[in-house]
């Protein structure tokens, strides 16, 4: 009984670091979804239903603007696509029971990633899930009290919303901090420019979708030319 | 709220796409793990996609005339230098640009 609750209570002493950011972001993100008007239970909600936290930001403009649901996927897609990489090294193999399995798959967020891949040994499945069950804590009751405060306001604060502009800016700059991100930079810059000119009113679709083609052509001349040291036969195109 | 069913539709895709992104690796970690394509684009992908959601984002921030321009400009500016000046602190420079913008918005 004492090892469940040491491992419990280490588990969330590895969890207050990012949950500095994390409450605030959700604080952020229930206040915009109060100001975009709905209901206060739809923070939770999203917290729930796609807990990703940037995501769930973009998706309270997209909602407003009642985009199409097809971009609404594309959007999930390529916005959450990194949580595909992250499981090589995630230790899930550390959580026995399948329910719990499922839960620590599904609360598999940046930030528990980040935290499991800085510190890689020494997991267990009490610790990692009551790490993950805080983040998920902090997010949730972050969006609540963000629609209260939003709620007692008496006006809503306008360009508040830029705060999802601001947090990009900084994730990318955390993403390019080598000289080889450069050309998927330029390529997105291209295609965020192309897909303003052509079709502003889904520029985000577009962009993307343009961003993901030129990616693949760029990964096709890559193994054309011999780039990866192998012939194209074993270049692994799935 | 009168869209109702959007909305649960949202949600559904979200949770549906979200899960599966996070699941699927788990049972196709083999494949997935030698796909030179798969490995390419984890290396390649992410920025981009960033870069993007900044630029749209920024756009939509910008939206309704030059003086929007500017004071989106002035906001993205300072949360580029805050975050490369004070130590890539997220929640600083998030603040910090999201302050100046709604300040410019508000009173100018």
């Amino acid at each position: 009984m004492h090892a469940v609750r040491s491992e419990i209570r280490h588990g969330v002493t590895l969890s207050l670091a990012a949950g500095l950011g994390l409450f605030p972001l959700g604080v952020a993100f229930g206040l915009l979804v109060h100001q975009a008007g709905f209901p206060w239970w739809l923070a939770p909600a999203m917290s729930v239903a796609g807990f990703a936290g940037s995501l769930e930001l973009l998706m309270v403009g997209l909602i407003s603007a009642g985009t199409p649901l097809l971009t609404i996927a594309l959007t999930t897609f390529l916005v959450n696509f990194r949580h595909v990489f992250y499981s090589f090294s995630f230790p899930l193999h550390v959580v026995p029971n399948p329910l719990a399995k499922v839960y620590s798959v599904y609360a598999m967020i940046d930030e528990a990633y980040a935290v499991t891949a800085a510190q890689p040994q020494g997991w267990t499945g009490r610790r990692l899930l009551a790490m993950q069950f805080s983040f998920h804590l902090y997010w949730i009751v972050g969006g609540l009290v963000g629609v209260l405060a939003g709620s007692l306001l008496p006006a809503p604060i306008a360009g508040l919303e830029f705060a999802l502009c601001a947090l990009f800016i900084t994730l990318t700059l955390d993403a390019a901090r080598s000289r080889a991100q450069v050309p998927s930079l330029l390529l997105a810059a291209a295609s965020s420019a192309v897909a303003y000119l052509v079709i502003p009113d889904s520029a985000l679709f577009v962009a993307l979708l343009l961003f993901v083609f030129l990616l693949v052509l760029r990964f096709l001349l890559a193994v054309r030319s011999g780039r990866f040291g192998s012939s194209a036969r074993d270049s692994g195109v799935v | 709220m009168d869209n109702l069913g959007y909305v649960l539709a949202v949600l559904a895709i979200m949770f549906i796409i979200t899960f599966s992104l996070r699941a699927l690796p788990f049972a196709l970690l083999k494949p997935l793990r030698e796909s030179r394509f798969v490995l390419t684009m984890a290396v390649w992908m992410p920025v981009g996609v960033l870069a993007v959601l900044a630029a749209v984002t920024f756009a939509d921030a910008a939206h309704g005339g030059s003086s929007h321009l500017v004071k989106a400009l002035v906001a993205g500016v300072v949360t580029v230098v805050v975050h490369l000046g004070c130590g890539r602190r997220t929640l600083l420079s998030v603040g910090s640009g999201t302050l100046t913008y709604v300040v410019l918005i508000n009173f100018f």
